[in-house]
């Protein structure tokens, strides 16, 4: 049934695709060949804008959870509290916060039937280690030293250095050590064609088109409600919204203009997901404009962020005080600033900025004014940038914002400023870490304002390396204090994630949502859970 | 809104209309025209393989030529394909990660030994691995390939088919209520860009009618692809895909038959007194499609840019959307081999043209290509 794989003479290609009107869909494993449309079971088919890059965990599918297909040792439940899944209960941390011990259950096989056992564990983690292995998610690992099996069920994880929120990194997928075999890890079939412990199994994968998915009706956790689930990829908004309007889609993500078409459609329901995909202005460090902490904190109080979430976000989003989303347990009551133009225009001419002829600001010569770059054909971020340029020229501040490719704008992020995006909503130490410790400005994609606070740098090291979790909330906070008096960032908006569905389930929710939001993010996060509405 | 102007792309370069040969028995025998060679007439094979061959070997420095070319762009080009391999972990990568990665996926060598290294595989059936989908280059092309030839085959003979219907009704009377239909929706449909009709029709028939899919392969929810199930997806796609170059075909057709109706040879097949079908087809079509079998072979590359947008339109999981994907995604040992195989598509396609013509213009010497 399946299409083979056919090496040799390109002509042999040719003729021999004339033959094919009876093929499996491509990508068909052909294994569930007949099941199509057969019993009672309940489906749902979810339109979705992108798909991954691989199903392989070893390559960094499904790395912050709910990857459907695997389980990791914990999951996170609806409020991002972690769970065990694989594992019998949460770690033992041994009390210089660097052995952390997982005991994994005892009933759990794959989906072809081999048992899950601590090999599997450790095989996973180790394969992401090797730096062969093409996983550009591994640095998310940096902290692990080594990993072992104690006994068949038992797992040690040993760190080189304390970090308190390693336990968030273990809803990692684990993969099936005897399923993978010898494959190549970055080439092999393990990409498309998975073996997992998950409430699903791969059907299908038809690349471009969607990803079939198949309850595991032996799943440790019991048998999903939904029997099939279909993530068909439609790129474009417009054409996912046709095709959920058609019937053709139970359910999509889609941009708050083309959800609201259908909030009063009899039988759906629009749904808001907050999260913490921040967009945010760097302010280069090293640049005399933007590196001034007069400039940076003009520019934080002058921009009308209420503005932007209504007129860019169409209402669905909420302003950003700093990268923790105020629906965050982890937010800092307190650090929330009213917009104030005049406050800013008086902080200015306190700092010496004084306006020139030209309406612009300028001290000993310097004229206020720096560039701010965008990634071309990224609307979002275009208007954010457009409604920043334009309210920091209110006060006296030139920003020429242009829209450029990343391979323009990583070499020029010395000293231009940049529309980012990001977010994690998990543990604070993801986002904090990477985007304001000093030792990491300008390493790879982290810290691009290249921000240097000795003070931040302190608090973000308490955070990472104290277990205690009252006195990681403190570290944190203070984060976000001096982050509030010295912004290196302008954060603008946390934008909400909406989705479309038709309203004939029970135990739906949505979580906080990351910045990338695949397969795993979405009301469908836990939809190994739901249950029809009667 | 009479006769709208030529479609003149090579109207001046296409040779003279040839005499169609009339065997003098036909006018005394009462007007039953022999469009077809002559009985006698058989195909000139030897010659026909003859071209193919040499076409074959001129194909080799033209394909070595374009698939330089691809590796002299993936050189030059100022995009990174880490950061396109690593999408959004990018962020968050260090340095370090980002550097081994690098190293990983880089290929060693100038462009050149690059592409050398590269041919010598590909002789022996090795393409490679494509970056973007983490798979085998080869199983890339081998589950899509059937798909792109359905649905390009189809759009082809369409719009081929209807095409030149179409033309021959509207060349037989010029200003008449047919040509003042068809040649205006025509021109518009020519200038009407294909994603543009696609997501029309897609509006119109899945959305508003309901009556067809508005993409994929198959219903969202079934895997096995059926002969029903591939027709009724396979119809919007192919349509709009017919859609895009059926106006040439027809412009084409109706030009010239319309000139060949004013020619010599045909005005002396009416003054011998054949029948109007006859003349209309067995003489004035006749010659009147020459310039449509060249057509045939320079429709391919736009044929296949066609499938590029139409393919992304209705989630069609064939070669065109890998392509699109392979060119996005910095994936260059895909883009590579897909390129080849555009190339070789459209080589294909010249030779057809060539032969087609050299079999329907008794003139033209298939030794002399």
């Amino acid at each position: 049934m399946k299409v083979r794989m056919m090496r040799g003479a390109i002509t042999a290609l040719l003729v021999g695709a004339l033959a094919g009107t009876a093929c499996s869909a491509p990508g068909g494993n052909g294994d569930e060949g007949g099941a199509a449309g057969s019993g009672t079971g309940h489906s749902l088919v979810v339109g979705i804008a992108t798909e991954p890059d691989t199903l392989s965990p070893l390559l960094g599918y499904g790395k912050d959870g709910n990857s459907k297909i695997f389980d990791g040792l914990l999951s996170r439940d609806v409020n991002l509290d972690l769970v065990p899944a694989l594992a019998t209960d949460l770690p033992e941390v041994s009390g210089d916060g660097l052995t952390w011990t997982y005991t994994l259950r005892e009933d759990v096989t794959f989906s072809d039937g081999s048992p899950f056992t601590a090999s599997d564990v450790v095989f996973t983690y180790e394969t992401i280690l090797d730096p062969g292995t093409n996983n550009p998610a591994r640095d998310e690992l940096a902290a692990l030293d080594r990993v072992e099996a104690v006994d068949d069920h038992t797992v040690v994880f040993t760190l080189s250095h304390p970090y308190a929120p390693f336990a968030e990194r273990t809803v990692l997928p684990i993969a099936s050590e005897e399923a993978f075999g010898d494959q190549d890890v970055n080439t092999g079939p393990y990409n498309t064609a998975p073996v997992g412990t998950g409430p699903y199994t791969v059907s299908s994968w038809s690349r471009g088109e969607r990803i079939v998915l198949e309850a595991n009706p032996d799943h440790w956790g019991g048998a999903p409600a939904v029997e099939r689930l279909t993530m068909a990829i439609v790129p474009d908004d417009d054409a996912r919204a046709t095709r959920l309007r058609a019937g053709e889609l139970d359910a999509a993500v889609l941009p708050p203009r083309l959800a609201a078409g259908f909030a009063d459609e009899p039988g759906r329901v629009v749904i808001h997901a907050e999260s913490a995909d921040f967009r945010a202005v760097t302010l280069p460090t090293g640049h005399p404009v933007t590196g001034d902490i007069a400039i940076r904190r003009a520019l934080d109080i002058a921009v009308d962020r209420e503005a932007i979430v209504e007129a860019v976000l169409d209402g669905a989003g909420a302003v950003a005080h700093g990268p923790v989303p105020t629906a965050s347990p982890w937010f800092a009551e307190g650090t929330e600033r009213p917009r104030d133009p005049g406050e800013a225009a008086r902080i200015l001419d306190e700092a010496g900025w004084e306006i020139g002829g030209d309406g612009i600001r300028e001290r000993d010569g310097e004229r206020a004014a720096f560039t701010l770059y965008y990634p071309s054909g990224d609307r979002l971020r275009q208007e954010h940038a457009l409604a920043y340029v334009s309210d920091a020229r209110e006060i006296g501040i030139d920003i020429t914002a242009e829209s450029a490719s990343w391979e323009v704008i990583a070499p020029a992020m010395d000293d231009h400023a940049v529309l980012n995006g990001g977010g994690n909503p998990t543990d604070p130490d993801f986002d904090l870490y990477g985007l304001l410790h000093s030792e990491l400005a300008g390493d790879g994609w982290n810290n691009m304002a290249r921000y240097a606070n000795p003070a931040v740098d302190e608090q973000l090291e308490i955070g990472r390396r104290t277990v205690v979790e009252e006195e990681r909330r403190e570290a944190y906070e203070a984060v976000q204090r001096e982050l509030r008096d010295n912004p290196g960032y302008t954060f603008l908006t946390h934008i909400d994630h909406v989705y479309v569905m038709n309203d004939e389930w029970e135990n739906v929710t949505t979580q906080l949502e990351p910045h990338d939001h695949g397969l795993g993010a979405g009301p469908w996060w836990n939809i190994e859970d739901w249950q029809p509405r009667s | 809104m009479t006769s709208p102007a030529s479609p003149a792309p090579t109207a001046g370069s296409r040779p003279a209309p040839p005499v169609p040969p009339t065997p003098g028995r036909d006018a005394a025998g009462g007007g039953k025209g022999r469009p077809g060679p002559r009985p006698g007439r058989r195909l000139p094979l030897a010659a026909m393989a003859r071209l193919v061959l040499r076409r074959l070997l001129a194909a080799v420095p033209v394909l070595a030529a374009v698939t330089l070319g691809v590796f002299a762009v993936a050189a030059a080009s100022p995009f990174d394909p880490v950061n396109a391999y690593a999408g959004g972990d990018a962020v968050g990568a260090s340095q370090q990660t980002l550097d081994q990665l690098r190293e990983n996926l880089a290929v060693g060598g100038t462009f050149v030994e690059q592409w050398w290294t590269w041919l010598r595989s590909v002789a022996v059936g090795e393409f490679g691995h494509s970056q973007s989908l983490r798979q085998p280059v080869s199983q890339v092309i081998a589950e899509r390939m059937v798909w792109s030839l359905v649905l390009c085959g189809t759009a082809f003979v369409l719009a081929l088919v209807l095409g030149v219907v179409l033309g021959v009704l509207a060349a037989r009377r010029p200003g008449g209520a047919v040509d003042r239909c068809v040649t205006p929706v025509a021109y518009l449909l020519e200038a009407a860009p294909p994603f543009w009709t696609g997501l029309l029709f897609m509006w119109l028939f899945a959305v508003q009618w309901g009556v067809l899919p508005a993409g994929g392969l198959t219903a969202p929810g079934e895997d096995t692809v059926t002969a029903s199930g591939l027709l009724r997806h396979l119809a919007l796609p192919a349509l709009v895909l017919a859609l895009s170059q059926l106006p040439w075909f027809l412009l084409y057709t109706r030009q010239g038959v319309a000139d060949a109706l004013h020619e010599d040879p045909v005005r002396a097949a009416r003054a011998r007194g054949l029948g109007e079908r006859t003349v209309l087809l067995g003489h004035a079509l006749r010659s009147g499609l020459l310039p449509v079998l060249t057509l045939i072979g320079t429709r391919v590359p736009e044929l296949i840019t066609g499938a590029l947008l139409i393919e992304t339109v209705f989630s069609w999981p064939g070669i065109a959307s890998a392509t699109v994907r392979s060119a996005t995604a910095l994936d260059f040992p895909l883009l590579a081999a897909l390129t080849l195989l555009g190339a070789l598509a459209v080589l294909a396609g010249n030779l057809l043209a060539d032969l087609l013509y050299g079999l329907a213009d008794p003139r033209v010497d298939h030794d002399r290509m």
